[in-house]
């Protein structure tokens, strides 16, 4: 916090770019986002997020979150065209998902014209924090400054996070409910990063605001946009082995699937079976098999439908705030 | 000293050292001209910021002058707690005492009156149509009551959006076409200005969005655009409890994204104009309508009564017209909002409270002697105090031209009408007459007047004359209860007038005064609610032996223009027929 204050001190000194020029770079950022909605809408969680485009044929940035745990994501341009979403594919050590809506020739933010920022380098935060835009309402924008680069250190019990890397930490209150998914810009409208989660420090009970450098996400977004970490899609055609694994081979009982698209989360596990031998535990939210994001219970058992029973099983679980790899060995003698 | 105390020390050394002279690192004289641009604007807005402070400690909030006399403008929840009466503190350093003049309840604006000066300095009023997204503000105020000094805090930031609707919460407050700001607003800063970069006002700070970090700002505040403000100040200057507006009709955005009519009153005035649900809306009062929120934005921004012009597509046919708001809420229901406690809200006006268990009524400490003569409690009004000044002000500046106190006989006016033939108007205390083209219209005063709504198709324009005579001759004193609304549109006009509304027996007509020369140049006449009135439109004034007359009167009843009619000569008989 005081360092922060310091930073503060620093970037004071630093002349604020002529109102007229900061309206223009609004008005020119404001086409590139999205206003995101999905599931959610209960006490306390939001059913709305932000995005932007970085395509001009529909790619969405976003946030990775339960928001988008619906077959219904319905997006909103800035200029009030609604579209329904498809999840491309998601990182979640990112903690973030690519959509695509079927539109061109649209406005979006070029990730090889990114900037890295410096400490009190001054910047606008685009989102449709606390779901104030409908329509073809703009997104809101909030000004401030670095205060820090530094590196998420997420703990046990202090910020509920997988991911640990670099980010900018904000003087401005960017992280509000609604923001993620959102833009961090510096004064000429130049990407520098995402808006991350909200992130509450439970030591201090201090709200974090932070983004997440875009160049830490490059990799990921163009793995995504290449085809992996996505989601199988009913179009594929891949052959069936005769004898799959299945959640019962495996010892996992999966929560009741009630939703359109129930979250895979581990309700029970069976004694002596493979998943209790290699460390899954009840709770554990199963998010790749293989390279393969399973963003639901159908999902999952889908999946594992494509997977011989000889063959092992690579999961990627969430645990907590934790990111696991755990591997399920192929039955041995599976085959008569 | 510890090592923080010595690392932050170390920032610090670091921090100003980047900047130093000697490092060349010279401050460019664009940079100390903006500077320099944005001190003054502060210093000229500063001196304009109000702290108010409810008597007896029950909190108080922020404020801004806004004429030279005094006339202030703060949140309703703001004053609330205060009672009629308050304390206002200006960076002069002085105390003021306050009276309060009108309040919106709906749309949390309130005017109160500071007394003691005619030469407050007011703040500069923008046209915060001209707001922009990514514009620099700054907000001036008392937040958490800092000002114990009397110099209130200023808060810089940027608009982060403009046009933000924000729906009611617990209360009938509804913050509608507002300007979004990441400048802090914290409880406290209630009622204050936000001024643009040039030190100009363009709203009023009174809410944000909070939620699970506290009340404290969060970087969404809210602030009532002061051309919303604008448009109401005529009614918070009549001291009454004003309301907002509807159309009688609700819409919701179908699935080709259009905003079409999902409920419509058959009483409403929109229905008489031929709104229909399923309708498209197109446009509202000027702006296009593209969402339900676009919709909510330019309807609240309008009082009851006012009308604006609409355009809607019917069948496949683009109708253009104008409409009449009614009102939001019943009479009762806003003076039960001034004598009960608000419920909580998201906002940061429920400014620091009084003591626990102290009830938040409309009561206050006695005020002094000077203070209590400008109040006049009456119920329904804020301060009858100052409608009776307006009503009065608008009745002495009428008959300064045009004292008809005397001229009690029959009035006999003689013209033509569209240039079909010559008619005569005969307009006594008992009787008054017609003589048409198209025949002859009585109209029997003992008998009752909403039945006697002759010409046909003109809406009861002999009932309108008649009474325009009544309200001239006699005054409003004998007229029946006459009032003065506030300030209001007429079509074929351009701006405000001040507008008094006389109810006479079941019937009430509203009379339009243009706001430069007091003339009386307009009335509508309804002879029952939900009906559409007998509007005529006085032009082409000329002396008439001593008084100023209308030479021209265009007579329109719904959606026609009944006729013009051109009067060449006046009989103004002076002593009442025995």
């Amino acid at each position: 916090m005081r360092l922060g204050i310091c930073c503060a001190l620093v970037a004071g000194f630093s002349m604020p770019v002529p109102a007229a020029d900061l309206a223009s770079v609004t008005f020119k950022v404001q086409p590139k986002m999205v206003k995101v909605y999905g599931a959610g809408g209960l006490r306390g969680l939001e059913s709305y997020q932000s995005g932007f485009l970085i395509s001009a044929d529909g790619h969405i940035l976003t946030a990775w979150s339960y928001v988008l745990d619906t077959d219904f994501i319905t997006t909103i341009l800035n200029d009030g065209r609604r579209f329904q979403a498809e999840l491309v594919g998601a990182d979640p050590r990112l903690e973030i998902a690519v959509l695509k809506i079927d539109a061109e020739d649209l406005d979006f933010f070029d990730r090889s014209q990114h900037v890295e920022l410096d400490l009190g380098s001054r910047v606008l935060a685009f989102s449709n924090l606390f779901g104030v835009a409908t329509g073809d309402e703009a997104t809101s924008v909030l000004h401030g400054v670095v205060s820090a680069r530094t590196t998420l250190d997420a703990r046990r019990g202090v910020f509920k996070t997988p991911y640990r890397g670099p980010a900018y930490v904000l003087d401005a209150i960017t992280n509000n409910p609604g923001a993620a998914g959102g833009a961090l810009t510096d004064h000429q409208g130049q990407l520098a990063g995402i808006l991350g989660k909200e992130l509450r420090n439970n030591l201090t009970n201090t709200w974090l605001n932070y983004s997440i450098p875009i160049s830490q996400l490059n990799p990921a977004i163009d793995d995504i946009l290449a085809g992996k970490s996505r989601p199988r899609t009913d179009d594929e055609t891949a052959r069936r082995p005769d004898r799959p694994h299945t959640l019962a081979s495996l010892g996992l009982v999966m929560v009741p699937d009630v939703l359109a698209k129930t979250p895979p989360f581990i309700d029970a596990i069976r004694r002596e079976s493979a998943a209790e031998k290699n460390g899954l535990r009840p709770d554990d939210l199963v998010l790749f098999i293989g390279d393969r994001l399973v963003p639901s219970c159908e999902a999952l058992r889908n999946e594992l439908g494509f997977i011989d029973q000889i063959d092992e099983i690579r999961l990627v679980i969430q645990r907590g705030d934790e990111l696991l790899d755990i591997t399920l060995p192929g039955l041995k003698n599976a085959n008569p | 000293m510890t090592r923080q105390t010595t690392l932050i020390c170390a920032g610090l050394a670091v921090a100003f050292a980047g900047f130093t002279p000697a490092q060349g690192q010279q401050v460019s004289p664009a940079v100390k001209s903006a500077e320099q641009v944005r001190i003054a604007a502060m210093a000229r807005a500063k001196s304009s910021a109000v702290c108010v402070f409810a008597r007896g400690g029950r909190g108080g909030g922020s404020g801004v002058v806004i004429t030279p006399d005094g006339y202030t403008l703060t949140n309703f929840h703001v004053i609330k707690p205060a009672g009629a009466a308050m304390k206002c503190s200006m960076s002069d350093g002085r105390l003021y005492d306050a009276v309060i003049v009108g309040i919106d309840p709906v749309g949390d604006v309130a005017l109160i009156k500071m007394l003691g000066r005619d030469d407050f300095p007011a703040a500069e009023i923008a046209d915060s149509d001209q707001v922009r997204v990514g514009d620099w503000c700054f907000a001036i105020g008392n937040p958490f009551l800092l000002a114990t000094d009397f110099q209130p805090t200023v808060t810089f930031g940027v608009v982060s959006g403009i046009h933000r609707y924000q729906y009611p919460a617990g209360t009938l407050l509804e913050y509608a076409d507002c300007i979004q700001t990441d400048a802090s607003i914290n409880p406290g800063n209630s009622g204050g200005p936000l001024f643009n970069a040039q030190g100009q006002l363009i709203g009023i700070n009174g809410r944000g969005s909070f939620e699970k970090r506290g009340r404290v700002n969060v970087g969404v505040g809210y602030a009532i655009s002061i051309n919303q403000i604008q448009h109401f100040m005529g009614y918070l200057r009549s001291g009454r409890i004003v309301d907002h507006a509807t159309l009688g009709a609700t819409v919701t955005t179908n699935e080709n994204g259009k905003v079409i009519v999902s409920n419509i009153l058959q009483s409403s005035d929109a229905y008489r104009r031929g709104l229909r649900f399923g309708d498209e809306l197109i446009s509202f009062a000027g702006r296009r309508i593209s969402t339900v929120n676009g919709f909510k934005n330019a309807l609240g921004i309008y009082p009851r009564g006012w009308r604006v012009p609409i355009s809607f597509l019917h069948e496949g046919e683009q109708i253009d017209t104008h409409v009449r708001l009614t009102g939001v809420h019943s009479t009762e229901e806003l003076i039960s909002q001034i004598q009960q406690t608000p419920k909580a809200a998201p906002k940061p006006g429920e400014d620091p409270p009084g003591p626990p268990g102290r009830p938040a009524a409309l009561k206050a400490v006695k005020p002094a002697p000077e203070v209590a003569k400008l109040l006049e409690m009456r119920r329904g009004y804020a301060n009858f105090y100052f409608n009776r000044l307006n009503r009065d002000r608008v009745w002495s500046r009428l008959t300064e031209q045009m004292d008809c106190s005397k001229l009690q006989g029959t009035w006999k006016l003689f013209g033509q009408i569209d240039q079909l033939g010559d008619l005569e108007f005969s307009l006594g205390d008992d009787q008054s007459q017609a003589n048409l083209p198209q025949g002859i219209v009585v109209l029997d005063a003992e008998n009752d007047l909403d039945t006697q709504l002759g010409p046909r198709g003109s809406g009861g324009l002999l009932v309108a004359l008649h009474l325009w005579r009544h309200l001239l001759v006699k005054g409003p004193g004998v007229f029946g209860e006459v009032y003065y609304l506030g300030t209001t549109p007429m079509m074929g006009r351009n701006g405000l007038h001040d507008t008094l509304i006389g109810t006479h027996r079941v019937i009430e007509v509203r009379f339009m005064f243009d706001p430069e020369d007091g003339r009386m140049v307009g009335l509508e006449m309804y002879p029952e609610l939900g009906a559409d009135p007998c509007e005529i439109l006085f032009e082409d004034f000329r002396p008439v032996g001593e008084q100023m007359l209308p030479h021209i009167l265009r007579v329109r009843h719904g959606d026609l223009l009944y006729g013009t009619i051109e009067l060449k000569n006046y009989e103004l008989g002076e002593k009442q027929a025995p």
